[in-house]
């Protein structure tokens, strides 16, 4: 893609000065208007609606397909061969499910009861991060277990630790041939850059196809989507190692294995630690998802919940996410430092150390030997203290926020009632609305304008693809969706973003609470989302752009900050006012995050729209979940993700586009002067 | 100049040295970045200006058919400007750079015609190097860092931490075993990577600029303690470096390099006193002549009437410290070699060398 970047801005100074002529922004607003023009005249015609219930002949042609696969399973060597992987993955499943949270036969109670297993985690805790850490992982264990989620709690740890495993072993010799090979990056990349724009929830529904339902779909999907971040991330590491260090190191006779093992991925060490704390993250958020292929744990809680309109249970059961997410979070990036922490504290002992581990290690196998014996110690115990609490929990949530619901329900409705009216239905009426041609000219006119021709041809590509899927206008309400909330998140990034850059107390509030919520899968954020709006579109909406928001707010923060101070302070001491300084110098140079935050906070806003469907959004993340759910829709449900997909890419090509545009632009200005002067 | 000129000029100035008996002999090497290397060199082509190479071929000339020797025990520094290709010619003696074309031959054998396997055991054992940016690893400390090279080729744990230790205190870290790299001023970081280079007992060091990053405090300090190391275990050295007075300060003998090519190897008298061209002359312009210039670039053909009182020196004597002896003394100093007078310098003479360097701009 660079290569014919470079090529092309060969082009340069002619061409650029024709276009300079008419901004962007006005050849955008220009084909913009003309779109409300014809909009206006050709209102209703050709929109293609497809409602909810409707399906058509292609859609069942999937279905049968499907069906026809599942009933040849037995004759197609493919069919067989995931269906042996599933047995493979079904198998270890079960057996760590009657390690710690199923009733191992013929005993009532798992093989390790909930007292050796607290014990257990706690000293992992303490061995890999130290006793801080040890501490939170057992508060954190103790409370899956008050709540009353203990088993469910314990299905999603296995199951992400067991696909994080999965992805570990097949990502880190990836990252370390990545690392070392172009050419390997050459192949891989692109792979992974499309892995990463897919919302999570489109794993789901082929790997269900494929794998069935439960744990081993579940874990299958979930190593697809987690594996990808340890790679790039750990790739990244291995080939920032320092070159002169290498260089010295090899002249003093190493081999290439010496250089591997005791130079690049020790130095790579705490990146790519961060690669495993991403990838732990990325495989919760899409286990609590799996709820819906009916994976265990506690997913299947918060959905249920959720369609139930239970806020209460919803609240604890997420409330467990919340907690489970924090302290892999904690554990993972403390991990990261911890050794070294120890090395450098100048008193540490290795010795010492050793023999602590090891009494402190033979402890929590006495915890392990009693959890055995003792029932009491091996099922979490029904007590007053025991999961009343969450009990209890739930109903004050529950009644609260039906006092909550009853006492601001003219206020929310009214926040919902404004949005809707003054931004969402005006726009949806307008690409919803247009006659699917002229939108997708439209549509294809502002990337070819704002991002180029690449960008544009990808449009079309896209915009095909939705055309033939027949879900044109889910599509583009779906599209609407996450336009709007893109908007919201890039107005919410700008004012945050540059009150963080330019004040040092803002940030240090506010980048904590970012930093936690960005270690939140997106499914908790439909939780207080839906208490507040009900179950509408808006609601998605809303959750999306608080999951977007951290990322995007972050990134124009980290731009404005990177602005060079002294350009800053020449602005200023040529009496810029303080506006003239953020809209004429620090957004402009911070232009590059800028856009970035633009296309993290669409592809982001889409994923969760997505999941929305769940809970009113509609469109095409309620298609798929009908594809889940019912059989005969099956078919439909494909159909909907591969556009959620289509989508997807379109809109980052979309962003990425006019990013790359912008850095061509910031390079021939800056660099023509310096060739001119040779 | 031509290259062949040039060769000429550094074989008659590497006279005096035996090839044969050389630690380091580099003999018509030549290093060439780019598609098709190997046909750039010795061809039309290598004699153009780099950019106009560049934009007809796409390469670049970095070593441009370079020969010296270097003998057992002395310290060779190679001087140039940045890009004059110095760093490169260093790597390509153990092939952390390969070299397009030539012979490297350390202790008579050809760096060039080994095995993987070879040229391993060479750099574990007879070679070791010194990098400007330290190179240290971040994640061991100093004495692991210093052991690295005995690690490497299988040394236990005790042994090699011995070693270590040793090397740390004569390098002057005694104390700092356990720190960190990050721990160290810059200086000491150096000291670390000098111990690493020393730890290994190699015949032969290369320092790639090792003090370009330190602050000149700590240059002069580092300096002598390379002077101080080379009397005390008696290495040969290949020192890099882009500061003439360092080269001057150190090298028993200084190439000076531009564009890849050769310009001049002499002794640090001879490029002050003899510059090649107008390119070393203007280097060495601003160089105080009195602190390099021997008697032997000053003195004038002894002649009949010449008084034999005045005080005798040997040819070899640095004009400053002749100075106060012949400036006191009535009678024009002899200058003798092998008991014959070979010249006479009159106070005429040291105050050309004195009074110039003084009226020179700064």
């Amino acid at each position: 893609m660079t290569a014919t970047a470079t090529t092309r801005d060969v082009v340069g100074p002619g061409t650029k000065v024709g276009l300079r002529r008419v901004p962007r922004w006005g050849q955008a607003l220009f084909v913009l208007g003309i779109w409300v023009l014809v909009w206006a005249v050709m209102r209703g015609q050709d929109t293609l609606i497809l409602p909810g219930q409707a399906k058509t002949g292609l859609h069942d042609s999937m279905s049968q397909w499907k069906s026809d696969l599942i009933a040849g399973r037995d004759d197609n060597a493919f069919m067989q061969f995931t269906g042996w992987i599933a047995d493979q993955i079904e198998a270890v499943g079960t057996w760590l499910q009657e390690l710690v949270s199923e009733p191992a036969p013929p005993r009532p109670v798992p093989e390790i009861g909930w007292f050796g297993v607290v014990a257990v985690a706690s000293w992992v805790g303490f061995a890999v991060a130290g006793w801080r850490i040890a501490l939170l992982v057992l508060g954190s264990f103790l409370a899956f277990g008050l709540l009353g989620y203990w088993e469910d709690s314990m299905d999603t740890l296995i199951i992400t630790f067991f696909s994080v495993a999965v992805a570990l072993v097949v990502g880190l010799p990836l990252a370390v041939l990545m690392a070392k090979s172009t050419r390997v990056t050459a192949v891989v990349a692109p792979v992974l850059d499309l892995l990463q724009t897919m919302p999570s929830f489109n794993y789901l529904l082929p790997v269900f196809l494929f794998f069935g339902l439960g744990i081993p779909a579940g874990v299958v999907a979930t190593v697809i989507y987690c594996t990808p971040p340890v790679v790039r991330i750990a790739a990244h590491g291995i080939r920032s190692v320092s070159g002169t260090t290498v260089e010295a190191t090899d002249s003093v006779g190493q081999t290439r294995w010496q250089r591997l093992r005791k130079v690049e991925l020790p130095m790579a060490k705490s990146t790519i630690v961060v690669g495993i704390n991403q990838t732990t993250l990325a495989a919760l958020a899409i286990v609590i998802i799996g709820g819906f292929i009916n994976m265990p744990g506690l997913g299947g809680p918060v959905l249920d919940a959720l369609t139930g309109q239970q806020t209460g249970n919803a609240f604890v059961s997420g409330l467990c996410i919340v907690i489970m997410a924090i302290m892999l979070d904690r554990t993972t990036t403390a991990a990261s430092v911890h050794g070294e922490k120890l090395a450098r504290s100048g008193t540490f002992d290795p010795r010492r150390h050793r023999i602590v581990l090891a009494v402190t290690g033979a402890v929590a196998l006495v915890c392990v030997y009693y959890s055995r014996t003792y029932l009491k110690l091996a099922e979490f115990p029904e007590s007053a203290l025991g999961p009343a609490i969450g009990r209890e929990m739930a109903m004050k949530v529950q009644s609260f926020a039906d006092w909550f619901t009853s006492t601001f329900d003219a206020w929310t409705t009214a926040i919902k009632d404004v949005v809707s009216t003054f931004l969402l239905n005006p726009l949806q009426d307008l690409i919803a609305n247009s006659p699917w041609y002229v939108t997708a000219v439209a549509l294809t006119m502002l990337a070819l304008v704002v991002s180029g021709l690449r960008p544009a041809l990808i449009t079309v590509v896209c915009l095909t693809g939705l055309y033939l899927s027949d879900l044109w206008n889910d599509s583009m309400i779906t599209l609407t969706m996450t336009l709007v909330g893109a908007l919201i998140v890039m107005i919410l990034a700008l004012v945050l973003g540059v009150a963080m850059a330019r004040r040092p107390g803002v940030d240090l509030v506010l980048r904590p609470v970012l930093d936690a919520a960005q270690v939140m899968p997106a499914f908790v954020y439909l939780i207080p989302t839906l208490l507040l709006f009900g179950p509408t579109r808006f609601t998605a909406i809303v959750a999306g752009v608080i999951y977007a928001a951290p990322i995007a707010i972050k990134l124009v923060a980290d731009g404005i900050a990177r602005v060079s101070a002294t350009t800053v302070e020449a602005a200023v001491s040529s009496g810029s006012t303080a506006w003239q300084v953020i809209t004429k110098v620090q957004l402009p140079m911070a232009r590059g995050n800028v856009v970035l935050a633009v296309n993290q906070g669409l592809l982001y806003v889409l994923s969760v729209v997505v999941i929305g469907g769940l809970v009113g959004a509609g469109a095409l993340g309620y298609d798929s979940v009908l594809g889940f759910s019912q059989s005969q829709y099956f078919g439909k449900g494909i159909a909907a993700a591969g556009c959620i997909v289509l989508l997807g890419i379109m809109l980052d090509r979309f962003a990425r586009g006019a990013v790359e545009r912008q850095q061509r632009n910031n390079d021939i200005l800056t660099r023509r002067p310096i060739s001119g002067a040779i | 100049m031509s290259t062949t000129a040039e060769h000429e000029a550094s074989q008659r100035l590497t006279n005096g040295h035996d090839a044969t008996n050389a630690a380091v002999s580099v003999r018509a090497l030549w290093k060439v970045f780019g598609p098709k290397a190997e046909q750039i060199v010795g061809s039309p082509e290598a004699t153009l200006s780099r950019s106009e190479l560049m934009t007809r071929t796409g390469c670049t000339v970095a070593v441009n058919d370079v020969s010296f020797d270097v003998a057992p025990g002395e310290v060779f520094v190679v001087m140039g400007l940045s890009g004059s290709g110095k760093s490169t010619l260093i790597r390509c003696l153990t092939r952390l750079i390969e070299p397009t074309a030539g012979e490297v031959l350390l202790d008579g054998e050809d760096v060039r015609d080994m095995s993987d396997t070879r040229l391993r055991e060479l750099r574990r054992t007879h070679v070791s190097m010194v990098f400007q940016h330290f190179g240290l690893l971040p994640h061991r400390q100093v004495i692991d860092n210093v052991a690295y090279g005995l690690e490497i080729r299988g040394a236990k744990k005790k042994e090699r931490h011995a070693r270590a230790k040793e090397m740390v205190d004569l390098v002057g870290l005694t104390g700092y075993e356990r720190s960190y790299p990050d721990q160290l001023s810059g200086g000491m970081q150096q000291r670390v990577g000098l111990a690493r280079a020393l730890a290994v007992d190699p015949s032969v060091m290369l320092f790639d600029e090792p003090f370009s990053a330190l602050d000149p405090l700590i240059r002069r300090d580092m300096q002598k303690e390379v002077i101080r190391l080379h009397e005390e275990v008696g290495k040969t050295m290949v020192f890099v470096t882009h500061d003439l007075q360092e080269a001057l300060k150190l090298g028993d003998r200084i190439l000076i390099m531009r564009d890849g090519a050769v310009v001049q190897i002499g002794t640090p008298a001879e490029v002050v006193a003899q510059p090649a061209d107008d390119y070393v002359r203007d280097f060495v312009s601003d160089v105080p002549r009195s602190h390099v210039l021997t008697l032997r670039y000053v003195m004038r053909e002894p002649r009949p009437s010449d008084s034999d009182e005045g005080p005798v020196m040997s040819p070899d004597t640095i004009v400053r410290q002749a100075a106060r002896a012949a400036l006191a003394s009535a009678h024009p100093v002899r200058v003798v070699e092998n008991g014959q007078v070979i010249g006479i310098v009159d106070d005429d003479a040291i105050l050309r060398v004195v009074v110039a360097e003084e009226g020179a701009p700064a």
